[in-house]
């Protein structure tokens, strides 16, 4: 049973107005309906004027996907009546968009693969809305239109996706290619809006709406999948319908609702003039792209191409990668340190690399490299200084928390006194005088014993090979 | 700094004003202390501005229209706000939800519509100048029917930020006088470039009426003197046309074939764009609240019921199947394309001509309620459609009377050319003066 | 031809509710009027590109919103700055 997953994907444009009025779109964390006009209340008499900011980074966008800019493109209004809707009607583009015949090539199930992208067009936001009064019988409807005209691109793909895995690979390259064209700020809530259409191939098409996050959408398509090749199995047809993904709960619930058939009479905006814009997407000149990248990073850093990809595929460490000094970068331990262990910790506490300050992760890794502490150390430091950052926003420096937990690399040399190594590889000769046996007896796993209980008192600051050295020095010289 | 103001007491006796204002400000400028009345769905900061409905009762706009802010940069004073149409729907103010207008011409007579209010305040003496916004006719219909002049211009000249949409790629607004000469004057002061109109044309008027139409060519379409005018309106207007040829115009006949279409071209257009237009006034964020124990359904239908006329009410429905699925090709779009035929229409005319004449309305102002089928009301905006079809300016001056009631000569220019108009009917009103 | 039921649709689609004993008048004006409209068939589509007045559009720089209390100046019931509805189902 084949599975057909075509995508629509809404994104946030990152300027600094809205779409058709110059109000800020900075609005988080402010009070509702602050950051509004008559433009975007939609008062009686006001007219919208578009953004040109935001006309180029949606060129911008159809441009990194490889679409054709037709001659002339227009804003047509989709009528419907939703109290989130400022004018009773939405300002977007209906059949003649800003671009079309495009595509993105991702990683797919099956290898490299080219994802067709049908057309990309602008359109404006609608307010937000909370409902009252409990989620089963709300009472009363609250509304903010803050959000109301901040500039959407929607991207809309041909049904070429084969399962949800692909899909969210699909959507990781996007995600990544629009911060990589810095016209999409990923953190912003709400910022990657996407409704999938699934079927099973023979069988009707269901609409997935409400997919707010991009982690949601496989895991949406997954229960999807799964509740649409049940229904099949047990005889039942798909019904042609519209669900809606609750996140919470991860499952897609049917719409119900008797506007199943919507007729948006969509028709030209006459407050707004055409679009002819071919001419300067022509001019649009777009930054390196995760592509690109990864084949740079594979020959200038002598990257596997799992790490290029993986250190590539975020915006943000790509470049935090690129400020390393330049013998780092080439170094197989730095990558993995990076693709690995820094991403790794991050998911583990949810946290975005935007989050970190990273000159001290830059930090870390140089002092790493320098032998000033081991990697078990570093790590240990890395883990501290995330969790204050997750628990308090800010966090020492890693040389301060080197020091607070006296994680430096413990020497071996003899000046002033015993070293710390020495001391503690002589005490546990002294404390287990069976693997000292064994050990004479020719089993190598006594000295791996031994080794261990000395990193057990050091802490994991010293380094293994030096206890190596010294245990074997030690044993020997007491022959 | 606080400006002067003046005392404004009129006896407002044929109800052109919805709102007076008894002490309003003014100031220095082009209009210096003179009162200026404005059309009701233009926004007036602080001031309640209902488009004669019942829908925004209460809506006091947190903001002046572009025209609005220029009339007071030039020291105007604005004294009220006057009756209308609800929304502009119509052709006598009969459909106003706070009552009709009468006609001082003959106040058991309408007075045309949609800007009623605006021509009875002028012409029933309670002010010099006012605005009124033209949309198929509602400016020049109600100045043919009180005696007065209205000017409805090019589109894009005057800024449409703060007037209330009714069909937004028709309408403009314009100025109403008693002469040419101050319709001339209002226009100076609110035409102009506005950057938050993206439909504004760059292009400042600066005009001193000029009467000398010498060689100045007029054609005169057949299809003006057509069927359903009142051959005596006709013969006023013919008599009219002969002021022109004698101030040394040069007529000449003609025809304009693309008029069989026009008003179908525009009644499906104006009322697909009301059908969006007036879907905002949900009571969310201004207007009557919304009942709160209904679903918002149930409330917004009930709301447009309520708060919406019949006449509203018949061009939203009118507009919504117009747009709907399986009739957008039939009506939409044809209208669409019988608009372009006025458009190169007129342009094949005005490469022959310098400006048309003809007759404004094909009559003279109706008895209240004479046109009560909604079908035979629209069919009067014939003659004042094809210029909002086209975008281009036209006027309407006084010609003369039929049994005491004013008749309006209508000039029609090419793009841009208000200012040729203007003349042209100044022209006129100078060579009839004694 | 309209009915009254056509009429009770576009009523719907339009989402207005008209009062049953206006229905019959409606429909039979309605179907004056489209009687009319069917002139427009006459006429020929055809594209029609206005070159000139295109791509007008604005700078991405901020205009000061409105302060909160004027943008709710128009209603009589707020909630913490939020506009009310009704519920939406």
């Amino acid at each position: 049973m084949t599975v057909i997953i075509g995508l629509e994907i809404h994104c946030q444009l990152d300027t600094a107005t809205k779409l058709f009025c110059g109000c800020s779109t900075d609005y988080r964390d402010d009070s509702p309906n602050s950051h509004t006009c008559p433009v975007c209340l939609g008062l009686p008499g006001s007219l919208p004027k578009i953004n040109k900011k935001a006309v180029e980074y949606a060129l911008r966008v159809a441009k990194a996907l490889h679409c054709e800019v037709p001659q002339e493109s227009e804003f047509a209004r989709k009528n419907y009546f939703y109290p989130d809707l400022n004018k009773g009607f939405q300002i977007t583009q209906y059949d003649r968009p800003l671009a079309v015949s495009g595509h993105l090539d991702i990683d797919g199930d099956d290898g490299e693969k080219r994802v067709r992208i049908t057309r990309v067009h602008m359109e404006e936001d609608p307010g937000r809305l909370v409902h009252k009064g409990g989620a089963d019988r709300p009472r009363y409807t609250l509304v903010d239109y803050n959000r109301a005209g901040i500039p959407l691109i929607e991207i809309v793909t041909e049904p070429d996706l084969r399962s949800p895995k692909e899909a969210r690979k699909f959507l990781n390259k996007m995600r990544a290619t629009l911060e990589y064209l810095g016209v999409f700020d990923s953190e912003k809530e709400g910022s990657l809006r996407v409704d999938a259409n699934i079927s099973i191939q023979g069988s009707e098409r269901v609409e997935v709406k409400n997919i707010t996050s991009y982690k949601g959408v496989e895991k949406a398509l997954t229960f999807e999948v799964t509740r649409q090749r049940n229904a099949i199995r047990r005889g039942q047809k798909i019904v042609r319908e519209t669900r809606h993904f609750v996140e919470a709960r991860g499952v897609t619930t049917s719409s119900r609702s008797k506007e199943m058939e919507q007729d948006y009479r969509y028709f030209p905006e006459p407050d707004l003039r055409p679009l002819r814009v071919c001419d300067w997407a022509d001019e649009i000149v777009i930054p390196e792209l995760p592509d690109a990248r990864k084949s740079r990073f594979i020959q200038d850093y002598n990257l596997s191409p799992t790490h290029a990809a993986t250190l590539t595929g975020d915006w943000q460490i790509a470049e935090f990668y690129e400020t390393l000094p330049p013998d780092l970068r080439t170094s197989t331990g730095t990558a993995t340190w990076v693709a690995d262990t820094l991403l790794g910790e991050l998911n583990y506490r949810d946290m975005s690399i935007r989050h970190v300050p990273l000159q001290h992760f830059k930090e870390i890794l140089i002092i790493r490299e320098s032998g000033g502490v081991t990697d078990k150390g570093a790590v240990e430091v890395l883990r501290a200084l995330l969790d204050q950052v997750k628990e308090t926003g800010s966090c020492e420096s890693p040389g301060a928390c080197i020091e607070r937990l006296g994680l430096k690399v413990l020497g071996t040399s003899e000046q002033g006194g015993e070293n710390p190594v020495t001391s503690a590889a002589r005490e546990a000769i002294e404390e287990n005088p069976q693997a000292v046996e064994d050990f004479r007896k020719g089993r190598k796993e006594a000295l791996n014993f031994l080794v261990g209980q000395v990193m057990k008192k050091t802490r994991g600051c010293a380094k293994p090979a030096d206890v190596n050295r010294v245990l074997i020095d030690l044993l020997s010289g007491e022959v | 700094m606080p400006g002067r103001s003046i005392e404004f007491h009129p006896d407002d006796r044929f109800f052109a004003f919805l709102r007076i204002i008894h002490n309003p400000q003014c100031g220095e400028g082009k209009l210096a202390g003179i009162p200026v009345a404005i059309k009701d769905n233009i926004s007036t900061e602080g001031i309640e501005t209902t488009c004669a409905s019942r829908i925004l009762a209460g809506y006091v706009p947190p903001y002046d229209a572009t025209v609005v802010e220029r009339i007071r940069r030039e020291g105007a004073a604005i004294v009220g706000k006057t009756n209308m149409d609800e929304f502009g729907m119509g052709t006598t103010t009969e459909n106003s939800a706070f009552g009709p207008t009468r006609n001082p011409a003959d106040p058991s007579r309408v007075p045309g519509g949609s800007s009623g209010g605006s021509a009875a305040a002028i012409a029933g003496g309670l002010v010099p100048m006012a605005l009124g916004t033209d949309t198929g006719g509602s400016i020049r219909c109600p100045a043919a029917f009180c005696g007065i002049v209205g000017l409805k211009p090019t589109y894009g000249r005057v800024s449409r930020y703060g007037l209330i949409a009714y069909a937004n790629s028709l309408e403009q607004i314009g100025p109403m006088a008693g002469t040419v000469t101050d319709v001339n004057r209002l226009m100076g002061v609110i035409a102009g470039y506005d950057p938050r109109d993206s439909t504004s044309l760059d292009m400042p008027f600066r005009h001193e009426p000029d009467p000398d139409i010498r060689g100045v060519k007029i054609g005169v379409p057949e299809e003006f003197f057509g069927e359903g005018v009142d051959p005596r309106v006709a013969s006023v207007v013919w008599d009219g046309i002969s002021v022109l040829e004698k101030k040394g115009a040069e007529i000449i006949t003609c025809r304009m074939p693309s008029m069989a279409c026009a008003l179908a071209a525009y009644y499906v257009t104006c009322t697909s764009e009301a059908s969006s237009n007036l879907a905002r006034f949900d009571g969310v964020r201004y207007g009557p609240a919304a009942d709160s124990k209904k679903t918002w359904h149930e409330s917004f239908q009930e709301r447009r019921r309520e708060g919406f006329g019949e006449e509203v009410r018949r061009r939203i429905m009118l507009g919504t199947f117009a747009l709907s699925s399986g009739y957008y090709g039939k009506y939409y779009a044809k209208a669409q394309a019988a608009r372009n035929n006025v458009r190169a229409d007129f342009a094949r005319l005005f490469r022959e001509v310098d400006a048309l004449a003809g007759p404004t309305m094909p009559t003279v102002a109706f008895r209240f309620g004479e046109k009560s089928d909604p079908l035979s009301m629209y069919l009067s905006d014939i003659l004042t459609v094809p210029a909002n079809l086209a975008g281009v300016p036209a006027i309407s001056v006084p010609c003369g009377k039929v049994e005491n009631l004013p008749v309006g000569l209508q000039i029609t220019g090419c793009w841009m050319e208000d200012e040729r108009v203007i003349d042209i009917a100044y022209a006129f009103e100078q060579g009839r003066s004694p | 031809m309209i009915t009254e039921k056509d009429t009770e649709h576009i009523a719907q689609l339009a989402d207005i509710a008209i009062y049953r004993e206006e229905l019959a008048a409606f429909t039979s004006r309605f179907n004056e009027i489209l009687e009319y409209f069917d002139i427009l068939d006459t006429v020929e589509v055809m594209e029609y590109r206005n070159e000139k007045e295109c791509n007008v559009l604005r700078d991405d720089e901020i205009v000061p919103s409105l302060p909160q209390e004027r943008a709710l100046a128009n209603v009589k019931e707020q909630e913490e700055g939020f506009f009310k509805a009704p519920r939406v189902m």
